[in-house]
Protein backbone atom coordinates (compact mmCIF):
# COMPACT_ATOMS: atom_id res chain seq x y z
CA UNK A 1 0.00 0.00 0.00
CA UNK A 2 1.23 3.36 -1.18
CA UNK A 3 2.70 5.74 1.76
CA UNK A 4 1.53 9.09 2.74
CA UNK A 5 3.37 11.53 4.62
CA UNK A 6 1.85 13.69 7.49
CA UNK A 7 3.48 16.87 9.21
CA UNK A 8 3.15 16.78 12.63
CA UNK A 9 2.09 19.72 14.46
CA UNK A 10 2.72 19.23 17.66
CA UNK A 11 4.33 21.36 21.39
CA UNK A 12 6.89 19.77 23.08
CA UNK A 13 5.79 16.41 21.81
CA UNK A 14 2.02 17.28 22.45
CA UNK A 15 0.59 16.51 19.12
CA UNK A 16 -2.21 19.13 18.38
CA UNK A 17 -5.92 17.44 17.35
CA UNK A 18 -5.68 18.20 13.97
CA UNK A 19 -2.56 16.00 13.23
CA UNK A 20 -4.76 13.11 14.54
CA UNK A 21 -7.39 14.40 11.87
CA UNK A 22 -5.06 14.10 9.28
CA UNK A 23 -4.00 10.41 10.42
CA UNK A 24 -7.92 9.38 9.51
CA UNK A 25 -7.94 10.93 6.29
CA UNK A 26 -4.58 9.55 5.39
CA UNK A 27 -5.52 6.57 6.15
CA UNK A 28 -7.86 6.58 3.73
CA UNK A 29 -5.70 6.73 0.93
CA UNK A 30 -2.33 4.65 1.74
CA UNK A 31 -0.75 4.21 4.90
CA UNK A 32 0.40 6.96 6.89
CA UNK A 33 3.81 7.92 7.73
CA UNK A 34 4.42 10.74 10.37
CA UNK A 35 7.03 13.53 10.33
CA UNK A 36 7.75 15.23 13.58
CA UNK A 37 10.44 17.54 14.03
CA UNK A 38 11.78 19.58 16.89
CA UNK A 39 11.65 19.40 20.52
CA UNK A 40 10.22 16.47 21.86
CA UNK A 41 9.77 15.51 18.35
CA UNK A 42 9.86 11.52 19.73
CA UNK A 43 7.91 12.22 22.31
CA UNK A 44 4.84 12.33 19.65
CA UNK A 45 5.21 8.73 18.60
CA UNK A 46 3.10 6.66 20.96
CA UNK A 47 -0.40 8.39 20.57
CA UNK A 48 0.86 9.20 16.16
CA UNK A 49 1.16 5.42 16.24
CA UNK A 50 -2.35 4.53 18.13
CA UNK A 51 -3.84 6.58 15.26
CA UNK A 52 -2.66 4.63 12.78
CA UNK A 53 0.95 5.97 11.68
CA UNK A 54 3.24 3.02 10.73
CA UNK A 55 6.27 4.68 10.79
CA UNK A 56 7.07 7.83 12.91
CA UNK A 57 10.50 10.09 11.14
CA UNK A 58 11.80 12.27 13.73
CA UNK A 59 14.60 15.10 13.62
CA UNK A 60 15.60 17.35 16.51
CA UNK A 61 18.00 20.41 15.75
CA UNK A 62 18.22 24.05 17.01
CA UNK A 63 17.22 25.14 13.39
CA UNK A 64 13.83 24.19 13.70
CA UNK A 65 13.14 26.80 16.28
CA UNK A 66 15.73 29.54 15.88
CA UNK A 67 14.65 30.03 12.06
CA UNK A 68 11.48 30.64 10.57
CA UNK A 69 9.70 27.70 8.44
CA UNK A 70 12.59 26.73 5.82
CA UNK A 71 14.47 24.36 8.03
CA UNK A 72 11.07 22.67 8.16
CA UNK A 73 11.07 22.45 4.50
CA UNK A 74 14.32 21.16 4.70
CA UNK A 75 13.57 17.83 6.99
CA UNK A 76 9.84 17.70 4.99
CA UNK A 77 12.01 17.25 1.49
CA UNK A 78 14.55 14.79 3.40
CA UNK A 79 11.33 12.98 4.64
CA UNK A 80 9.35 12.76 1.04
CA UNK A 81 12.92 11.89 -0.62
CA UNK A 82 13.33 8.92 2.08
CA UNK A 83 9.62 7.42 1.62
CA UNK A 84 8.33 8.56 -1.85
CA UNK A 85 4.93 9.10 -0.87
CA UNK A 86 1.93 9.01 -3.10
CA UNK A 87 0.71 12.55 -0.60
CA UNK A 88 1.75 14.53 1.77
CA UNK A 89 -0.42 16.01 4.06
CA UNK A 90 -0.06 19.03 6.55
CA UNK A 91 -2.50 20.56 8.87
CA UNK A 92 -3.87 23.98 7.23
CA UNK A 93 -1.90 26.22 10.39
CA UNK A 94 -0.10 29.72 8.85
CA UNK A 95 2.87 27.90 9.69
CA UNK A 96 2.00 24.36 7.91
CA UNK A 97 0.90 26.00 4.26
CA UNK A 98 3.71 27.95 4.52
CA UNK A 99 5.92 24.61 4.44
CA UNK A 100 3.57 22.23 2.05
CA UNK A 101 3.80 25.37 -0.23
CA UNK A 102 7.25 25.57 -0.16
CA UNK A 103 7.59 21.95 0.01
CA UNK A 104 5.67 21.85 -3.21
CA UNK A 105 7.95 24.36 -5.21
CA UNK A 106 10.45 22.32 -4.52
CA UNK A 107 9.51 18.88 -5.68
CA UNK A 108 7.40 20.50 -8.89
CA UNK A 109 3.85 19.58 -7.35
CA UNK A 110 1.01 21.46 -7.34
CA UNK A 111 -0.86 22.22 -3.76
CA UNK A 112 -4.57 22.63 -2.26
CA UNK A 113 -4.84 24.00 0.82
CA UNK A 114 -7.79 24.02 3.55
CA UNK A 115 -9.39 21.04 2.55
CA UNK A 116 -12.32 20.17 4.58
CA UNK A 117 -12.52 16.49 3.13
CA UNK A 118 -9.83 14.20 0.92
CA UNK A 119 -11.43 10.41 -0.12
CA UNK A 120 -9.66 8.26 -2.95
CA UNK A 121 -9.73 9.34 -6.77
CA UNK A 122 -8.92 7.61 -9.83
CA UNK A 123 -6.51 10.15 -10.61
CA UNK A 124 -5.03 10.51 -7.05
CA UNK A 125 -6.64 12.16 -4.07
CA UNK A 126 -9.71 14.17 -4.40
CA UNK A 127 -9.95 17.43 -1.75
CA UNK A 128 -13.10 19.45 -1.01
CA UNK A 129 -12.72 22.84 -0.50
CA UNK A 130 -15.01 25.33 0.38
CA UNK A 131 -15.03 28.61 -1.59
CA UNK A 132 -16.49 32.52 -1.59
CA UNK A 133 -17.10 32.37 2.23
CA UNK A 134 -18.48 28.81 2.03
CA UNK A 135 -20.84 30.01 -0.61
CA UNK A 136 -19.41 27.18 -2.79
CA UNK A 137 -18.30 23.86 -2.59
CA UNK A 138 -15.10 22.50 -4.75
CA UNK A 139 -13.64 19.54 -5.62
CA UNK A 140 -10.38 19.75 -6.84
CA UNK A 141 -7.03 17.77 -7.10
CA UNK A 142 -3.40 18.01 -7.83
CA UNK A 143 -2.76 17.19 -11.83
CA UNK A 144 0.98 17.28 -11.67
CA UNK A 145 3.52 15.86 -9.08
CA UNK A 146 2.87 14.11 -5.60
CA UNK A 147 -0.30 15.82 -3.94
CA UNK A 148 0.36 18.46 -1.68
CA UNK A 149 -2.27 19.21 0.31
CA UNK A 150 -3.34 21.13 3.54
CA UNK A 151 -6.36 20.29 5.78
CA UNK A 152 -8.52 22.67 7.92
CA UNK A 153 -9.21 21.51 11.58
CA UNK A 154 -12.42 19.60 12.54
CA UNK A 155 -12.35 18.25 8.82
CA UNK A 156 -12.43 14.65 10.03
CA UNK A 157 -12.80 12.63 13.32
CA UNK A 158 -10.18 11.33 15.30
CA UNK A 159 -10.33 7.68 15.43
CA UNK A 160 -7.99 5.08 17.23
CA UNK A 161 -6.51 3.16 14.80
CA UNK A 162 -3.36 1.19 16.85
CA UNK A 163 -0.47 0.94 14.09
CA UNK A 164 3.20 0.40 15.08
CA UNK A 165 4.20 4.10 15.29
CA UNK A 166 8.31 2.47 15.02
CA UNK A 167 10.51 5.93 15.88
CA UNK A 168 13.13 6.33 12.77
CA UNK A 169 15.43 8.89 13.21
CA UNK A 170 15.67 10.85 9.93
CA UNK A 171 18.72 12.80 8.62
CA UNK A 172 18.78 16.42 7.06
CA UNK A 173 21.13 18.49 5.97
CA UNK A 174 20.23 22.48 6.12
CA UNK A 175 20.66 24.17 2.70
CA UNK A 176 21.98 27.77 2.44
CA UNK A 177 18.31 29.42 2.30
CA UNK A 178 17.45 27.88 6.36
CA UNK A 179 19.16 30.11 8.47
CA UNK A 180 17.56 32.81 6.26
CA UNK A 181 15.31 34.74 8.85
CA UNK A 182 16.25 34.72 11.96
CA UNK A 183 13.20 33.87 15.45
CA UNK A 184 14.98 36.75 17.42
CA UNK A 185 12.36 36.41 20.37
CA UNK A 186 9.95 34.27 21.36
CA UNK A 187 6.88 34.64 23.43
CA UNK A 188 4.44 31.79 23.80
CA UNK A 189 0.56 32.67 23.52
CA UNK A 190 -0.47 32.56 27.84
CA UNK A 191 -2.88 29.98 28.53
CA UNK A 192 -6.64 30.51 28.51
CA UNK A 193 -7.61 27.21 29.39
CA UNK A 194 -9.95 27.05 26.90
CA UNK A 195 -9.81 25.12 23.88
CA UNK A 196 -8.03 26.09 20.85
CA UNK A 197 -10.37 28.07 18.55
CA UNK A 198 -10.06 26.01 15.52
CA UNK A 199 -9.85 22.79 17.22
CA UNK A 200 -13.03 23.06 19.33
CA UNK A 201 -16.13 21.39 19.10
CA UNK A 202 -18.07 24.71 20.09
CA UNK A 203 -17.59 28.52 19.90
CA UNK A 204 -19.28 31.12 21.40
CA UNK A 205 -18.48 34.49 19.11
CA UNK A 206 -18.91 37.81 20.60
CA UNK A 207 -19.43 40.70 18.24
CA UNK A 208 -20.57 44.54 18.41
CA UNK A 209 -22.98 44.34 20.51
CA UNK A 210 -21.30 42.89 23.19
CA UNK A 211 -20.33 46.89 23.36
CA UNK A 212 -17.45 46.70 25.81
CA UNK A 213 -14.21 44.74 26.91
CA UNK A 214 -15.14 44.19 30.28
CA UNK A 215 -18.75 42.84 28.76
CA UNK A 216 -17.07 39.87 27.11
CA UNK A 217 -17.12 38.21 30.64
CA UNK A 218 -20.90 37.07 29.83
CA UNK A 219 -19.20 35.73 26.49
CA UNK A 220 -16.51 33.32 28.38
CA UNK A 221 -19.27 32.91 30.86
CA UNK A 222 -21.31 31.33 28.54
CA UNK A 223 -17.81 29.77 27.06
CA UNK A 224 -17.17 28.38 30.15
CA UNK A 225 -19.95 26.73 30.98
CA UNK A 226 -19.89 24.70 27.78
CA UNK A 227 -16.31 24.23 27.31
CA UNK A 228 -15.63 26.37 24.48
CA UNK A 229 -13.74 28.44 23.05
CA UNK A 230 -14.19 32.06 22.99
CA UNK A 231 -14.42 34.04 19.31
CA UNK A 232 -14.66 37.57 18.59
CA UNK A 233 -16.27 39.56 15.62
CA UNK A 234 -13.66 41.39 13.27
CA UNK A 235 -15.89 44.85 14.65
CA UNK A 236 -15.46 43.74 18.40
CA UNK A 237 -11.21 43.50 18.14
CA UNK A 238 -11.00 46.59 15.98
CA UNK A 239 -12.71 47.76 19.35
CA UNK A 240 -9.80 46.60 20.82
CA UNK A 241 -12.36 44.50 22.62
CA UNK A 242 -10.68 41.36 22.47
CA UNK A 243 -7.52 40.17 20.89
CA UNK A 244 -6.94 39.33 17.27
CA UNK A 245 -5.61 36.08 18.17
CA UNK A 246 -9.38 35.58 18.73
CA UNK A 247 -11.00 36.75 15.79
CA UNK A 248 -13.10 34.91 13.61
CA UNK A 249 -13.92 35.64 9.79
CA UNK A 250 -11.99 36.33 6.49
CA UNK A 251 -8.84 37.86 8.20
CA UNK A 252 -9.32 36.35 11.00
CA UNK A 253 -9.71 32.21 12.25
CA UNK A 254 -11.43 30.23 10.23
CA UNK A 255 -13.46 27.82 12.28
CA UNK A 256 -15.98 24.57 11.50
CA UNK A 257 -17.35 23.60 15.24
CA UNK A 258 -20.72 21.13 16.12
CA UNK A 259 -21.91 24.24 17.38
CA UNK A 260 -21.44 27.96 16.96
CA UNK A 261 -23.24 30.64 18.82
CA UNK A 262 -22.93 34.33 17.94
CA UNK A 263 -23.88 37.05 20.16
CA UNK A 264 -24.35 40.43 19.15
CA UNK A 265 -22.87 39.72 15.72
CA UNK A 266 -24.82 40.95 12.78
CA UNK A 267 -23.17 38.37 10.39
CA UNK A 268 -21.28 40.09 7.48
CA UNK A 269 -19.29 38.50 5.00
CA UNK A 270 -16.33 39.34 6.70
CA UNK A 271 -17.64 37.31 9.41
CA UNK A 272 -19.84 34.80 7.90
CA UNK A 273 -16.54 33.46 5.82
CA UNK A 274 -15.25 32.14 8.96
CA UNK A 275 -18.17 30.25 10.51
CA UNK A 276 -20.51 29.36 7.93
CA UNK A 277 -19.41 25.49 7.62
CA UNK A 278 -20.08 25.03 11.13
CA UNK A 279 -22.69 22.30 11.80
CA UNK A 280 -24.95 23.97 13.96
CA UNK A 281 -25.62 28.03 13.85
CA UNK A 282 -27.10 29.82 17.14
CA UNK A 283 -27.57 33.28 17.62
CA UNK A 284 -28.75 35.83 19.74
CA UNK A 285 -28.59 39.44 18.06
CA UNK A 286 -31.21 42.43 18.57
CA UNK A 287 -31.94 43.12 15.59
CA UNK A 288 -34.42 41.10 13.71
CA UNK A 289 -33.02 41.79 10.40
CA UNK A 290 -29.44 41.12 11.19
CA UNK A 291 -28.17 38.42 8.35
CA UNK A 292 -27.00 36.75 10.59
CA UNK A 293 -30.66 34.91 11.02
CA UNK A 294 -30.54 33.73 7.70
CA UNK A 295 -27.51 31.00 8.38
CA UNK A 296 -28.97 29.73 12.22
CA UNK A 297 -30.63 26.65 12.88
CA UNK A 298 -32.06 28.50 15.76
CA UNK A 299 -31.94 32.46 16.62
CA UNK A 300 -32.99 34.50 19.28
CA UNK A 301 -34.11 38.22 18.63
CA UNK A 302 -33.07 39.68 21.68
CA UNK A 303 -30.86 41.52 23.96
CA UNK A 304 -27.88 38.93 24.64
CA UNK A 305 -27.48 40.65 27.62
CA UNK A 306 -30.68 39.06 29.24
CA UNK A 307 -30.83 36.19 26.38
CA UNK A 308 -26.89 34.79 26.83
CA UNK A 309 -26.41 34.86 31.37
CA UNK A 310 -29.90 32.96 31.54
CA UNK A 311 -28.57 30.03 28.75
CA UNK A 312 -25.35 30.19 31.18
CA UNK A 313 -27.19 29.62 33.72
CA UNK A 314 -29.18 26.63 32.16
CA UNK A 315 -26.24 24.87 31.01
CA UNK A 316 -24.60 24.80 34.29
CA UNK A 317 -27.89 23.65 35.87
CA UNK A 318 -28.34 21.07 33.39
CA UNK A 319 -24.23 19.98 33.81
CA UNK A 320 -25.22 20.03 37.80
CA UNK B 1 21.49 53.40 -3.18
CA UNK B 2 17.70 53.75 -3.50
CA UNK B 3 15.92 50.76 -2.16
CA UNK B 4 13.71 49.34 -4.31
CA UNK B 5 10.38 48.21 -3.02
CA UNK B 6 7.81 45.98 -5.44
CA UNK B 7 4.18 45.41 -4.09
CA UNK B 8 2.38 42.29 -5.05
CA UNK B 9 -1.21 43.49 -5.61
CA UNK B 10 -4.35 40.94 -6.49
CA UNK B 11 -7.30 42.27 -8.39
CA UNK B 12 -10.21 40.63 -6.91
CA UNK B 13 -14.15 39.70 -7.26
CA UNK B 14 -15.54 42.27 -4.71
CA UNK B 15 -16.50 40.06 -1.50
CA UNK B 16 -19.93 41.61 -1.10
CA UNK B 17 -20.94 41.09 -4.17
CA UNK B 18 -22.43 37.61 -5.58
CA UNK B 19 -18.92 35.96 -6.27
CA UNK B 20 -19.58 33.00 -8.50
CA UNK B 21 -17.40 30.40 -10.87
CA UNK B 22 -17.30 30.67 -14.58
CA UNK B 23 -18.34 27.94 -16.84
CA UNK B 24 -14.13 26.98 -17.45
CA UNK B 25 -14.34 26.67 -13.27
CA UNK B 26 -12.24 29.64 -12.80
CA UNK B 27 -13.22 32.86 -10.20
CA UNK B 28 -15.99 34.80 -12.74
CA UNK B 29 -14.13 38.09 -13.45
CA UNK B 30 -16.90 38.94 -15.66
CA UNK B 31 -20.26 39.44 -13.79
CA UNK B 32 -18.87 41.22 -10.35
CA UNK B 33 -17.14 44.61 -9.92
CA UNK B 34 -13.74 43.96 -8.93
CA UNK B 35 -11.07 45.52 -7.03
CA UNK B 36 -8.25 46.08 -5.63
CA UNK B 37 -8.10 43.27 -2.80
CA UNK B 38 -8.47 44.68 0.72
CA UNK B 39 -5.73 42.70 2.49
CA UNK B 40 -3.55 44.30 -0.35
CA UNK B 41 -3.77 47.74 0.41
CA UNK B 42 -2.00 46.83 4.00
CA UNK B 43 1.12 45.89 1.97
CA UNK B 44 0.34 49.38 0.02
CA UNK B 45 0.63 50.98 3.21
CA UNK B 46 3.54 49.71 4.72
CA UNK B 47 5.42 50.12 1.24
CA UNK B 48 4.66 53.22 1.29
CA UNK B 49 5.37 54.20 5.20
CA UNK B 50 9.30 52.03 4.70
CA UNK B 51 9.89 53.99 1.81
CA UNK B 52 9.17 57.15 3.61
CA UNK B 53 11.62 56.13 6.07
CA UNK B 54 13.78 55.64 4.05
CA UNK B 55 16.47 58.02 2.43
CA UNK B 56 15.95 57.04 -1.00
CA UNK B 57 13.17 54.71 -2.40
CA UNK B 58 11.14 53.64 -4.90
CA UNK B 59 7.94 51.64 -4.80
CA UNK B 60 6.75 49.65 -7.40
CA UNK B 61 2.78 48.06 -7.45
CA UNK B 62 2.78 44.92 -9.93
CA UNK B 63 -0.19 42.74 -10.60
CA UNK B 64 -1.03 40.01 -13.16
CA UNK B 65 -4.20 39.72 -13.91
CA UNK B 66 -6.68 40.46 -16.96
CA UNK B 67 -7.16 44.29 -18.26
CA UNK B 68 -9.13 45.11 -15.66
CA UNK B 69 -6.79 44.62 -13.32
CA UNK B 70 -5.20 47.91 -13.96
CA UNK B 71 -7.82 49.25 -11.77
CA UNK B 72 -5.95 47.78 -8.54
CA UNK B 73 -2.89 49.32 -9.70
CA UNK B 74 -4.62 52.76 -10.52
CA UNK B 75 -5.75 52.33 -6.59
CA UNK B 76 -2.04 51.84 -5.23
CA UNK B 77 -0.64 54.59 -7.13
CA UNK B 78 -3.33 57.13 -6.17
CA UNK B 79 -2.40 55.85 -2.51
CA UNK B 80 1.10 56.62 -3.47
CA UNK B 81 3.02 54.17 -4.87
CA UNK B 82 5.95 55.21 -7.96
CA UNK B 83 5.34 53.12 -10.77
CA UNK B 84 3.58 49.63 -11.92
CA UNK B 85 4.26 46.76 -13.97
CA UNK B 86 0.76 44.84 -15.40
CA UNK B 87 1.66 41.53 -16.85
CA UNK B 88 -1.62 40.56 -18.72
CA UNK B 89 -1.47 38.15 -21.32
CA UNK B 90 -4.52 35.77 -22.06
CA UNK B 91 -2.39 32.67 -22.14
CA UNK B 92 -2.42 33.06 -18.19
CA UNK B 93 -6.07 32.76 -18.07
CA UNK B 94 -6.70 30.13 -15.24
CA UNK B 95 -3.09 29.39 -13.54
CA UNK B 96 -3.27 28.50 -9.87
CA UNK B 97 -0.89 30.00 -7.23
CA UNK B 98 2.32 27.93 -8.90
CA UNK B 99 1.63 29.19 -12.21
CA UNK B 100 0.55 32.79 -11.09
CA UNK B 101 4.10 32.57 -8.64
CA UNK B 102 6.34 32.20 -11.56
CA UNK B 103 5.07 35.03 -13.83
CA UNK B 104 5.41 37.12 -9.88
CA UNK B 105 8.86 36.16 -9.37
CA UNK B 106 9.90 36.59 -13.40
CA UNK B 107 8.32 39.87 -13.08
CA UNK B 108 9.64 41.03 -9.85
CA UNK B 109 13.01 39.92 -10.91
CA UNK B 110 12.74 41.77 -14.12
CA UNK B 111 11.86 44.76 -12.37
CA UNK B 112 14.62 44.95 -9.73
CA UNK B 113 14.14 44.30 -5.82
CA UNK B 114 15.49 44.91 -2.44
CA UNK B 115 12.26 44.27 -0.54
CA UNK B 116 8.86 42.56 -1.72
CA UNK B 117 5.76 42.73 0.10
CA UNK B 118 2.66 41.38 -0.35
CA UNK B 119 -0.84 40.88 1.44
CA UNK B 120 -0.94 38.06 3.77
CA UNK B 121 -3.81 35.94 1.83
CA UNK B 122 -6.03 37.29 -1.28
CA UNK B 123 -9.08 37.84 -0.58
CA UNK B 124 -10.89 35.25 -3.50
CA UNK B 125 -8.75 32.73 -3.33
CA UNK B 126 -7.15 32.87 0.70
CA UNK B 127 -4.25 30.51 -0.07
CA UNK B 128 -2.24 32.89 2.19
CA UNK B 129 0.98 30.90 0.65
CA UNK B 130 1.95 32.96 -2.74
CA UNK B 131 4.49 34.98 -0.26
CA UNK B 132 6.16 32.10 0.86
CA UNK B 133 6.34 30.43 -2.41
CA UNK B 134 7.94 34.14 -4.21
CA UNK B 135 10.93 33.58 -1.57
CA UNK B 136 11.40 30.00 -2.26
CA UNK B 137 11.40 30.31 -5.76
CA UNK B 138 13.47 34.27 -5.38
CA UNK B 139 15.98 32.25 -3.12
CA UNK B 140 15.36 34.85 -0.84
CA UNK B 141 14.08 35.03 2.88
CA UNK B 142 10.61 34.79 3.62
CA UNK B 143 9.42 37.04 6.48
CA UNK B 144 5.81 36.68 6.29
CA UNK B 145 2.22 37.47 8.58
CA UNK B 146 4.12 40.63 10.47
CA UNK B 147 1.66 42.40 11.97
CA UNK B 148 4.67 44.95 12.69
CA UNK B 149 7.44 45.57 10.08
CA UNK B 150 10.77 47.33 9.48
CA UNK B 151 13.37 48.26 7.03
CA UNK B 152 17.01 49.75 8.95
CA UNK B 153 20.50 49.03 7.31
CA UNK B 154 19.57 46.42 5.06
CA UNK B 155 18.11 43.92 7.25
CA UNK B 156 14.07 43.57 7.94
CA UNK B 157 12.80 43.30 11.31
CA UNK B 158 8.99 42.66 12.23
CA UNK B 159 6.88 40.46 14.74
CA UNK B 160 4.88 37.42 13.42
CA UNK B 161 1.88 36.66 15.67
CA UNK B 162 1.24 32.53 15.30
CA UNK B 163 -1.14 30.26 16.69
CA UNK B 164 0.87 29.22 19.66
CA UNK B 165 3.80 32.02 20.06
CA UNK B 166 4.79 35.50 19.05
CA UNK B 167 7.42 36.00 17.66
CA UNK B 168 10.21 38.77 16.52
CA UNK B 169 11.49 38.03 13.37
CA UNK B 170 15.25 38.96 11.07
CA UNK B 171 16.51 39.35 7.85
CA UNK B 172 18.74 40.69 5.72
CA UNK B 173 17.36 42.34 2.49
CA UNK B 174 16.49 41.56 -0.37
CA UNK B 175 13.63 39.44 1.21
CA UNK B 176 9.67 38.34 1.27
CA UNK B 177 7.90 40.05 3.15
CA UNK B 178 3.89 39.61 3.96
CA UNK B 179 1.61 41.73 6.49
CA UNK B 180 -1.43 41.35 8.10
CA UNK B 181 -4.34 43.35 8.85
CA UNK B 182 -2.97 43.68 12.06
CA UNK B 183 -0.14 45.91 10.65
CA UNK B 184 -2.07 49.34 10.06
CA UNK B 185 -4.71 51.15 8.51
CA UNK B 186 -4.12 51.56 5.13
CA UNK B 187 -4.74 55.53 3.74
CA UNK B 188 -7.00 56.61 1.69
CA UNK B 189 -6.10 57.98 -1.92
CA UNK B 190 -6.42 61.61 -1.50
CA UNK B 191 -7.44 63.66 -4.43
CA UNK B 192 -4.21 65.31 -4.94
CA UNK B 193 -3.04 61.30 -5.16
CA UNK B 194 -5.56 60.49 -7.37
CA UNK B 195 -4.65 63.51 -9.91
CA UNK B 196 -1.33 62.16 -9.68
CA UNK B 197 -1.50 58.65 -10.30
CA UNK B 198 -2.91 59.51 -13.83
CA UNK B 199 0.09 60.45 -14.59
CA UNK B 200 2.46 57.67 -13.41
CA UNK B 201 4.23 54.71 -15.17
CA UNK B 202 2.17 51.84 -15.76
CA UNK B 203 4.48 49.18 -18.08
CA UNK B 204 2.78 46.39 -19.86
CA UNK B 205 4.16 43.36 -19.63
CA UNK B 206 3.33 39.72 -21.67
CA UNK B 207 5.09 36.62 -21.02
CA UNK B 208 7.52 36.63 -23.91
CA UNK B 209 8.93 39.73 -21.97
CA UNK B 210 9.35 37.16 -19.00
CA UNK B 211 10.83 34.57 -21.26
CA UNK B 212 7.71 32.66 -19.58
CA UNK B 213 6.17 29.65 -22.65
CA UNK B 214 2.18 29.78 -22.27
CA UNK B 215 2.17 26.19 -21.40
CA UNK B 216 3.97 26.94 -18.46
CA UNK B 217 0.74 28.78 -17.38
CA UNK B 218 -3.13 29.15 -17.83
CA UNK B 219 -5.26 25.90 -17.06
CA UNK B 220 -3.18 23.42 -18.74
CA UNK B 221 0.00 24.91 -17.41
CA UNK B 222 -1.66 24.87 -13.68
CA UNK B 223 -0.37 21.92 -11.17
CA UNK B 224 -3.85 21.36 -9.90
CA UNK B 225 -7.20 20.93 -11.27
CA UNK B 226 -11.07 21.90 -10.24
CA UNK B 227 -13.04 18.91 -11.10
CA UNK B 228 -16.47 20.13 -9.80
CA UNK B 229 -17.60 23.96 -8.22
CA UNK B 230 -21.20 23.59 -6.61
CA UNK B 231 -23.06 26.65 -4.94
CA UNK B 232 -23.79 25.16 -1.31
CA UNK B 233 -27.44 24.49 -0.55
CA UNK B 234 -29.24 26.95 1.40
CA UNK B 235 -29.21 26.49 5.02
CA UNK B 236 -32.55 25.42 5.68
CA UNK B 237 -34.30 28.09 7.44
CA UNK B 238 -33.65 27.52 10.89
CA UNK B 239 -36.19 28.20 14.31
CA UNK B 240 -36.03 32.21 15.04
CA UNK B 241 -37.85 33.40 18.57
CA UNK B 242 -38.32 36.67 19.79
CA UNK B 243 -37.24 36.77 23.35
CA UNK B 244 -40.07 37.51 25.82
CA UNK B 245 -38.13 36.71 28.92
CA UNK B 246 -37.76 33.32 28.17
CA UNK B 247 -35.19 33.44 25.46
CA UNK B 248 -32.39 32.42 27.29
CA UNK B 249 -34.40 29.42 28.49
CA UNK B 250 -35.91 28.29 24.66
CA UNK B 251 -32.28 28.50 23.76
CA UNK B 252 -30.94 26.06 26.33
CA UNK B 253 -34.18 23.69 25.31
CA UNK B 254 -33.13 23.86 22.14
CA UNK B 255 -29.38 22.90 22.57
CA UNK B 256 -30.77 19.97 25.08
CA UNK B 257 -32.37 18.89 22.03
CA UNK B 258 -29.39 18.80 19.96
CA UNK B 259 -27.73 16.76 22.64
CA UNK B 260 -25.30 19.99 23.30
CA UNK B 261 -26.04 20.06 26.80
Amino acid sequence: MAEILVYVDHVDGAVRKPTLELLTLARRIGEPVAVALGNGAADTAAVLGEHGATRVLTAEAAEFADYLVVPKVDALQAAYEAVSPAAVLVPSSAEGKEIAARLAVRIGSGIITDAVDLEAGAEGPVATQSAFAASYTTKSRVSKGTPVITVKPNSAPVEAAPAAGAVEALAVSFGELATGTKVTARTPRESTGRPELTEAAIVVSGGRGVNGAENFAVIEALADSLGAAVGASRAAVDAGWYPHSNQVGQTGKSVSPQLYIAAGISGAIQHRAGMQTSKTIVAVNKDAEAPIFDLVDYGVVGDLFDVVPVLTQEVQARKG
Amino acid sequence: MSLRIVVCVKYVPDATGDRKFADDLTVDREDVDGLLSELDEYAVEQALQIAEEADDAEVTVLTVGPEDARDALRKALSMGADKAVHVDDEDIHGSDVMATSLVLAKAIEKTGYDLVIAGMASTDGTMGVLPAILAERLGVPQVTLLSEVKVEDGKVTGRRDGDTASETLEASLPAVVSVTDQSGEARYPSFKGIMAAKKKPVEELELDDLDIDADEVGLEGSWTAVDTADERPARTAGTIVKDEGEGGKQLAEYLASQKFI
